[in-house]
């Protein structure tokens, strides 16, 4: 790969205006064509748009994507998340290090092909996945892997590895990708007929007041995982005084076991897109943003094209459908490997060019958010809801699903099951009922909404998923009767772990004890009072973090202590006074007794 | 008479300021006289245990193969182990070497550091001296550890409501004015 020059570096600067809220599209581009940003980089860009090096490093270090160092030219992200675990990754992350001579993280001698690990990449019903710089590759093998590194030996052209492309718009010439959709279950919703603009039609004949009042009837909440009411947010934007308002679609989808985003940014996008449209007309907004995680990039080139399709239709830009002085406009920004970034107030901060930090709360974003203004972040599917219930109206949507929850949600299911993919199913749906339709076999855990959610045993298999009870952003993991919570629990602990933004010592630290805590338990080392040391820990990290990611991330800990009682219990006993196991006298004195030429006298 | 609650105390790899926090208790010290006796500690200058003791305070973490023998006994003879002060409960400021080599460590302190006279170039060695260990670890690192009492030091306040508590083997419930450090 060519070496950063100034003049190369201040060029991608300029096409972007030397508009320092734009950063994280100058450093992506830094790094694509040079593959890595260099300190020297730094200094350059930090001077095209006028801020501190130190800003643009701290960007840089910030996101997975992004490198100080050279990378390969072909970097190679294996999917270590759970699913792909279960599928097999270790045997295939050990073929291709073995192939490639390499250890997990590092770069062929020749500076060819990097070889890293990466959390959930949107791709739990086909795992093992990988991403090859931005191609998908699905269903790996030991053999396969091998060989695609022999094939990417030979040519280093990662969109060659697609021999095959998935059904439905992963044929399309745009993506082109081996990707599957694996739609088991269409709904209502969803995953039906989509007219193009008839929605907003609807939509401007009522006025902006009146839509917020269909979607406030239809009792539409957040599809992304907290479930807020999408009126309420809304309304709130939109009585905030301010000469500019924002609109942002959260297509970060980076909950591990979560990929159902991905399957409606592909098969639903003008359903989306009108969804945003409508939703910046009753909130009073001239501009959205499409947060796309950078795992997605190979939606991007279509998303584009359909976003362009949609200009030239009238449906985007100015004066929609002929509405004098309505005008709204799209752009994508594309995220860089951050799963923070799903967080709201983390995205805003990205799409401002910005660490992924989020922000404090309040204030909410609906009252500032992006650059100050007022902005609301919705789910793709909170969108696409929004247009269906245009079309079909509010009493239609509210009469499917239970109690507080209305309508249908579209799950991702993975895991021990023979028919993992996307279900959309009513609000209100038993889990006993998901395991029959996926097949599971012999079901002994499911996680349910992801590791920020809930582990449940089969004692739970007949409650209902809805905010009420079993809420979920999507995610719907199933684990057969051999594997071991509280080892699921550690896991997750890793990428919780890894994804924390480093803001709060209880997040940042706090997970790291907590981890070491199960860690003890699961090796057998612990005691009873360890399981109450990690209940106290869990709680004291989950009331005294910024951010969701820290109220969340000790649940899969909790979740099985409390679902899996016995099982921890009898893990764990009373040890004789003395040295813990877990301490080796022995390995801690090696140091000196080599320095000094003599042996501890107790060991 | 039952028998009086039995305390041990010992400092390994502190400065002793913890020690000094607790005789800070001023007078309270005969009231606390009255209440327990004391086993092994640096107070009566006992060396070992005489029996089986209640509560064992260590000032410290374990920066040694001796400080980590000496714990494993505290653990053995005491009921109740406490962690009193900041470097026994989390290896306070001789854990700050941690993050150099102990190689490194010896050489800066014996050979290179500013001041240093040491024409012959020797690290100490003597049989006598312990062991030192890769890193400092904090006490529950080494041994279960039931009770922490916070600070650099403890004020005496913290200590001796602590204590008093113990004794009578009821909850530690310290005011915010005795968790509060700035
Ligand atoms: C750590 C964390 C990660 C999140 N990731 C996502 C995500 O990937 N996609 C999403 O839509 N919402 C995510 N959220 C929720 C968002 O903060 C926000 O609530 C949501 O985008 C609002 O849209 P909704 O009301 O339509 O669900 C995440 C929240 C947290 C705390
Ligand atoms: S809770 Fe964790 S991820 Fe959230 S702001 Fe704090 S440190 Fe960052
Ligand atoms: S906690 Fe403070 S006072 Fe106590 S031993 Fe350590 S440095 Fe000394
Ligand atoms: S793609 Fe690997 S777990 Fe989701």
């Amino acid at each position: 790969m060519a070496l950063a020059t100034a003049s190369g570096v201040e060029d991608i600067c300029r096409k972007l205006g030397n508009d320092r809220t734009r950063l994280m599209d100058i450093i992506i581009g830094v790094q694509r064509r040079y593959g890595c940003v260099t300190h020297d980089s730094m200094e350059v860009i930090a001077r095209a748009v006028g801020t501190e090096r130190v800003e643009v490093e701290s960007a840089v270090t910030f996101y997975s994507f992004l490198s100080v160092k050279p990378q390969g030219r072909v970097v190679i992200r294996l999917c270590n998340d759970l699913t792909d675990w279960m599928k097999g990754y270790d045997a295939v992350a050990d073929a291709m290090a073995k192939e490639l001579g390499v250890t997990m993280g590092e770069t062929t001698a020749d500076g060819a092909i990097t070889l890293a690990s990466t959390p959930c990449i949107g791709m739990s019903d086909q795992a093992p996945a990988a991403l090859v710089n931005d191609v998908v590759v699905t269903h790996l093998t030991p053999e396969r892997g091998r060989e695609m590194i022999r094939d990417l030996r030979r040519h280093l052209d990662p969109p060659q590895l697609v021999t095959m492309v998935g059904d439905g718009n992963n044929a399309h010439p745009l993506v082109h990708a081996m990707v599957r959709n694996n739609i088991r279950r269409r709904g209502p919703v969803h995953f039906r007929d989509f007219e193009s603009g008839k929605a907003l039609t609807n939509a401007l004949a009522l006025g902006p007041e009146a839509v917020i009042k269909q979607i406030t009837d239809a009792r539409l909440r957040g599809r992304g995982g907290a479930g807020f009411p999408a009126g309420v947010k809304w309304a709130s934007a939109r009585a905030t005084a301010a000469p500019r308002r924002w609109m942002i679609c959260n297509a970060d989808e980076g909950e591990p076991g979560t990929f159902k985003d991905r399957v409606l940014l592909t098969e639903c996008p003008h359903q989306m897109i009108e969804g945003m449209t409508i939703a910046g007309y009753a909130v009073g907004c001239e501009q959205g943003i499409v947060y796309l995680r950078g795992e997605y990039r190979y939606l991007l080139a279509f998303l584009e094209h359909i976003l362009q399709e949609r200009r030239d239709q009238g449906l985007l830009g100015r004066d929609i459908l002929g509405r004098k002085g309505f005008n709204f406009d799209i752009r994508i920004q594309l995220g860089a490997g951050a799963y923070i970034c799903g967080e709201e107030t983390a995205l805003i901060s990205s799409c401002e060019g910005l660490r992924g930090d989020p922000k404090n709360r309040p204030p909410f974003p609906s009252q500032s958010g992006y650059l100050g203004d007022p902005t609301v972040v919705n789910n793709v599917e909170t969108f696409c809801a929004t247009s269906r219930i245009m079309l079909e109206g509010a009493a239609w949507f509210a009469a499917m699903g239970s109690g507080r929850t209305t309508g249908t949600k579209v799950l991702s299911i993975a895991g021990d099951c023979r028919k993992p993919g996307v279900y959309e199913v009513p609000f209100g749906i038993t889990p006993r009922e998901l395991l029959e339709a996926a097949e599971a076999d012999n079901p002994g855990a499911m996680l349910i909404g992801g590791p920020c959610r809930q582990m449940i045993g089969p004692d739970r298999f007949g409650g209902r998923i809805c905010y009420d009870d079993l809420a979920t952003g999507g995610s719907i993991i199933i684990f057969n009767r051999a594997r071991n919570q509280l080892e699921i629990a550690e896991r997750y602990l890793d990428f919780f772990i890894d994804e924390s933004c480093g803001h709060c010592t209880p997040c940042r630290v706090g997970l790291v004890l907590l981890k070491k805590a199960v860690h003890k338990v699961v090796s057998g080392a612990g005691e009873p009072v360890d399981l109450d040391a990690m209940r106290a820990l869990s709680h004291f990290i989950s009331q005294t973090s910024r951010c969701g990611l820290g109220q969340a991330a000790s649940n899969p800990v909790l979740g099985a202590l409390e679902n899996f009682t016995a099982l921890y219990e009898g893990l764990v006993a009373e040890r004789k006074p003395g040295l813990l196991s877990t301490f080796d006298l022995s390995s801690a004195v090696v140091d000196a007794e080599l320095r000094v030429g003599r042996q501890s006298r107790y060991v | 008479m039952t028998r009086k609650p039995r305390i041990a105390t010992v400092s390994l790899a502190g400065c002793f300021g913890c020690h000094m926090s607790l005789l800070d208790i001023d007078e309270r010290i005969l009231a606390l006289a009255e209440l327990v006796e004391f086993d092994r500690s640096p107070i009566n200058d006992f060396k070992e245990f005489d029996g089986r003791c209640d509560i064992g305070l260590i000032e410290g973490g374990c920066c040694n193969e001796e400080n980590v023998h000496v714990l494993e006994d505290f653990r053995k003879h005491c009921d109740l182990i406490v962690s009193l002060g900041d470097c026994a409960i989390n290896g306070g400021i001789p854990a700050m070497r941690n993050h150099v080599p102990l190689r490194e460590c010896l050489e800066e302190a014996y050979l290179r550091s500013p001041g240093v006279y040491n024409p012959g170039g020797v690290i100490p060695n003597a049989p006598e001296l312990p062991l030192l260990l890769h890193r400092v670890y904090p006490c529950h690192e080494v041994v279960k550890v039931d009770v922490v009492i916070p600070g650099c030091p403890p004020s005496a306040d913290a200590i001796f409501t602590s204590l008093l508590a113990l004794v009578k083997r009821e909850p530690v419930a310290l005011a915010y004015a005795n968790l509060k450090y700035d």
